[in-house]
C-alpha cells in the first residue's frame, strides 16, 4: 500500500488516538505539576468600641479572577509527587529510620494513600491472574469433555460474568454477601457468630474482591483455552500415545507446549485489565478497606467540595508509569521477535 | 474429537464434569437470585431470618398482597427517571459503535495491508494505549473541557468514548482484515479500482462477520463503561451505569435499595438477549487475536 493511501486511511483514527489519548496524558503531565488556587484572603481591621479586632475574609472576586487568569493553578514543580498523599518521600524516610523490622515498616507505609492503594492493586493484579489462567483451563477441560449437545448451554451460562457490567456484576454479589443477602447470612450461621460481616475486615473484603475478579475474568480464559483444545493437533497427541507417553506426559509435553502462546495472551490482557481494576471499588463500597490507584484518582476528581486536579493527574502519572513498567517485559520481548523476522 | 488418545478414565472424566457444575452454579446463581428477588419487597430480598424467605416471598405477600410486586421497577423507571438513562444509554451505545465501526475499519484495512515498518509501530502504539487506565485520560480530559464548556454533553463522551475503544477496535479488525487474501483487492484494483473502491465494494461484503463481531465488542464497552460516563455526564444526561451508582449513594431509606435492584436487573437483560443471539460472534472475537498468537 503507498504511504499516501495509507496515511488517507488511517489518518481519522489516528486523529482521535491522538487528540483524545495521547493529548490527555499531555494535559495530565503538565496538570500534576500545578495545584489550585488557594483562596485570596483579605485581612481587615475592625475597630470597635472593645478595641480592634483583625478579620481574615475570603476575597470572591479575587478568587474568581486569579482561576480565570489561570485555570491550571499555580505552578508547583515535584512537590506534588513528594507529599504526603503520593510518593511521600518525608514520610517513608520517617516511616524507615523508626521502625524497627521489615513488617512494621510496610505496616506504617499501609497508612499513607498512594502505598496503600498501590499495594492493593499490585496484589490484586498478581493474584487474580493466576486463578484466573488455572480455573480457565480447568472449565475449558471440563466442558470439552461434555456431550456435544449441553457444550453450548454450557458456554451461554459460563459468559455471563464476564459479559455482564462489572459495576451491576459487583453489586449483585455485593447483595448477596450483605450481613442480611444470603450468601452473608448463611455464612453467619454456618460460623454460628451473628458479628461476622465480609465487609468489615480488611483481609476478608480483599479475598471478596479478588473473588470477584476471578469470577468476572474466568470465562474469558475458559473461552481463549476452549477454542485452543479444539485445535490441538490430534496427530501428534496420537503419535505420542503410540510412543508410549501416557495422559500426564501427553499433557505436558504436547497440550501445554500448545497452549503457551495463548497463556501469554491472557496474562497480557488479564495484567492490562487487572491494573485498572476499579469498578468493584465502588459496587463493593470497599473503599475503608482497599482502594485502587484508579479509585483513589476518581476520588480526587469527585472531590467533595474541590475537585482536586493536581493530585488525581499526579497519581494518573505514577499510574501511567506501572503501566509501562508492566508492558516493558512484553515490549522487549516483541521487539526481539520484530528484528529476528525482518533480519 | 473422538480418537482414543483422547479418551479419559471415569473418574477423570467424573471430576471434571463436577468441576464445571459447580463453575456454573457459581457464574449463574447470583444472576437468577437477583431476577427473582427483585420482585420481592426488600425485607424479603435480604431477609437474614430465613433464606427461604426471599424463594417464597412472605414479607411480599403480607406487605403488597401478592408474591410478586413491581414496586421496585414502578420506583425504579417511573419515580426515579430510569428511561431517561435507557434513553441515553441508548444514542451513546449506537453511536459510539457505529462511529468506531466506521474509523477502526477504514484503520485496520490500512494497518493489514500496508507491509511497512510504521504499521507495526502503530500496532504497538495501539497496544499501549490500549494498557492505559481509562480514568487517568479522564483526569486529562476533566479540566480541559470545563474550560472549554464541553463537559456534561453527550457528544464530548461519544468521541471520547470511541477514541478510547479505537486501540481495541484496531488490532481486532487488523486481525479479521489478514485473514482475507490480499489477491481480492489487488485483482479489483487490476480491473480498474481505486484502493477505496477496492475497500469499500469487495472487501468490505466478505467482511461483515468480523465487522459485526467487533461491533459487538464495542457494544459492550460502551455500554459497560463507568469511569467515563460517571465523571463526564452532567446529572441529567447520565446513562444507565453511573445511574445505578447514583442510586447507591441516595438509598439508604428503607425500600429504596429495591430500585436499584431493580434497576440493576433491567440493565442486565440486554446482555443476556445479546449472548443469546451472538454467543458465536462473541466466542470468535476472544478467540481472533488470540488463537493466531
Amino acid at each position: 500500500m503507498k504511504h499516501r493511501t495509507f496515511m488517507w486511511f488511517i489518518l481519522p483514527s489516528l486523529a482521535a488516538m491522538i487528540l483524545f489519548i495521547a493529548l490527555p496524558i499531555f494535559s495530565v503531565f503538565t496538570q500534576s505539576f500545578f495545584v489550585s488556587h488557594g483562596q485570596v484572603l483579605i485581612e481587615t481591621e475592625n475597630c470597635g468600641p472593645f478595641g480592634c479586632k483583625k478579620e481574615v475574609t475570603v476575597d470572591v472576586d479575587a478568587t474568581k479572577q486569579l482561576n480565570m487568569e489561570n485555570p491550571l493553578g499555580k505552578f508547583n514543580g515535584f512537590k506534588t509527587y513528594t507529599n504526603r498523599n503520593h510518593l511521600a518521600f518525608q514520610e517513608v524516610g520517617i516511616a524507615w529510620n523508626s521502625s524497627a523490622s521489615i513488617f512494621s515498616f510496610l505496616k506504617s507505609l499501609l497508612n499513607l494513600p498512594f502505598y496503600k492503594a498501590l499495594l492493593f492493586t499490585i496484589t490484586y493484579t498478581f493474584c487474580v491472574t493466576p486463578f484466573v489462567i488455572v480455573i480457565g483451563l480447568f472449565i475449558a477441560l471440563g466442558v470439552n469433555s461434555l456431550p456435544t449437545i449441553l457444550k453450548g448451554p454450557t458456554i451461554f451460562m459460563s459468559l455471563l460474568p464476564m459479559i455482564v457490567t462489572p459495576l451491576i456484576g459487583a453489586l449483585i454479589l455485593y447483595w448477596m454477601i450483605d450481613a442480611e443477602g444470603i450468601i452473608g447470612a448463611t455464612l453467619q450461621k454456618v460460623f454460628d457468630d451473628s458479628s461476622l460481616s465480609l465487609k468489615a475486615s480488611p483481609s476478608l473484603t480483599w479475598i471478596m474482591l479478588m473473588v470477584y475478579g476471578v469470577w468476572h475474568a474466568a470465562p474469558f480464559s475458559f473461552i481463549v483455552f476452549y477454542a485452543g483444545l479444539q485445535t490441538v493437533p490430534e496427530d501428534t497427541l496420537e503419535a505420542a500415545m503410540i510412543d508410549g507417553a501416557n495422559r500426564w506426559q501427553r499433557i505436558w509435553y504436547i497440550v501445554v507446549p500448545y497452549m503457551m502462546p495463548l497463556v501469554v495472551f491472557i496474562t497480557l490482557i488479564q495484567l492490562m485489565d487487572n491494573f485498572r481494576v476499579f469498578e468493584p471499588i465502588v459496587g463493593f463500597s470497599a473503599q475503608a478497606n482497599a482502594t485502587s490507584l484508579s479509585w483513589i484518582i476518581y476520588n480526587d476528581l469527585r472531590g467533595q467540595d474541590v475537585q482536586l486536579f493536581g493530585s488525581a493527574s499526579t497519581t494518573s502519572m505514577l499510574t501511567i508509569l506501572g503501566v509501562g513498567f508492566l508492558l516493558i517485559p512484553i515490549l522487549v520481548r516483541t521487539w526481539r521477535d520484530f528484528n529476528t523476522k525482518t533480519v | 474429537m473422538n480418537i482414543k488418545a483422547q479418551k479419559r478414565p471415569v473418574i477423570l472424566t467424573l471430576i471434571l464434569v463436577m468441576f464445571v457444575t459447580l463453575w456454573l452454579i457459581v457464574a449463574i446463581f447470583p444472576f437468577l437470585w437477583t431476577f427473582w428477588g427483585s420482585f420481592k419487597v426488600e425485607a424479603d430480598f435480604f431477609s437474614k431470618i430465613d433464606w427461604k424467605y426471599s424463594i417464597f416471598g412472605i414479607r411480599t405477600l403480607a406487605e403488597t398482597g401478592y408474591n410478586f410486586t413491581g414496586n421496585g421497577y414502578e420506583g425504579a423507571w417511573i419515580e426515579q427517571e430510569f428511561w431517561r438513562s435507557v434513553i441515553n444509554t441508548l444514542i451513546v451505545v449506537v453511536s459510539v459503535v457505529v462511529i468506531s465501526l466506521t474509523l477502526g475499519t477504514l484503520g485496520g484495512y490500512a494497518l493489514a495491508r500496508s507491509g511497512y515498518r510504521y504499521a507495526f509501530w502503530l500496532l504497538m502504539l495501539a497496544l499501549i494505549f490500549r494498557a492505559m487506565p481509562h480514568i487517568t485520560l479522564v483526569s486529562g480530559y476533566l479540566l480541559p473541557f470545563f474550560q472549554w464548556n464541553l463537559w456534561g454533553h453527550l457528544p464530548t463522551t461519544i468521541i471520547v468514548m470511541v477514541a478510547i475503544n479505537q486501540p481495541f477496535t484496531l488490532w481486532m479488525l487488523h486481525s479479521f482484515f489478514l485473514n482475507i487474501p490480499k489477491e481480492m483487492d489487488e485483482s479489483a484494483m487490476v480491473d480498474g479500482c481505486t484502493r477505496f473502491q477496492a475497500f469499500w465494494h469487495v472487501i468490505i461484503p466478505v467482511m461483515w462477520p468480523g465487522v459485526i463481531t467487533t461491533g459487538l465488542f464495542s457494544f459492550l464497552l460502551a455500554y459497560n463503561d463507568f469511569a467515563v460516563t460517571g465523571m463526564l455526564l452532567s446529572q441529567e444526561n447520565q446513562t444507565m451505569v453511573p445511574k445505578i451508582a447514583s442510586f447507591l449513594g441516595s438509598t439508604t431509606v428503607k425500600g429504596n435499595i429495591m430500585f436499584a435492584v431493580a434497576a440493576v436487573v433491567s440493565a442486565t437483560m440486554p446482555l443476556f438477549i445479546l449472548v443469546v443471539f451472538f454467543q458465536r460472534q462473541i466466542v470468535s472475537g476472544l478467540t481472533a487475536g488470540a488463537v493466531k498468537g
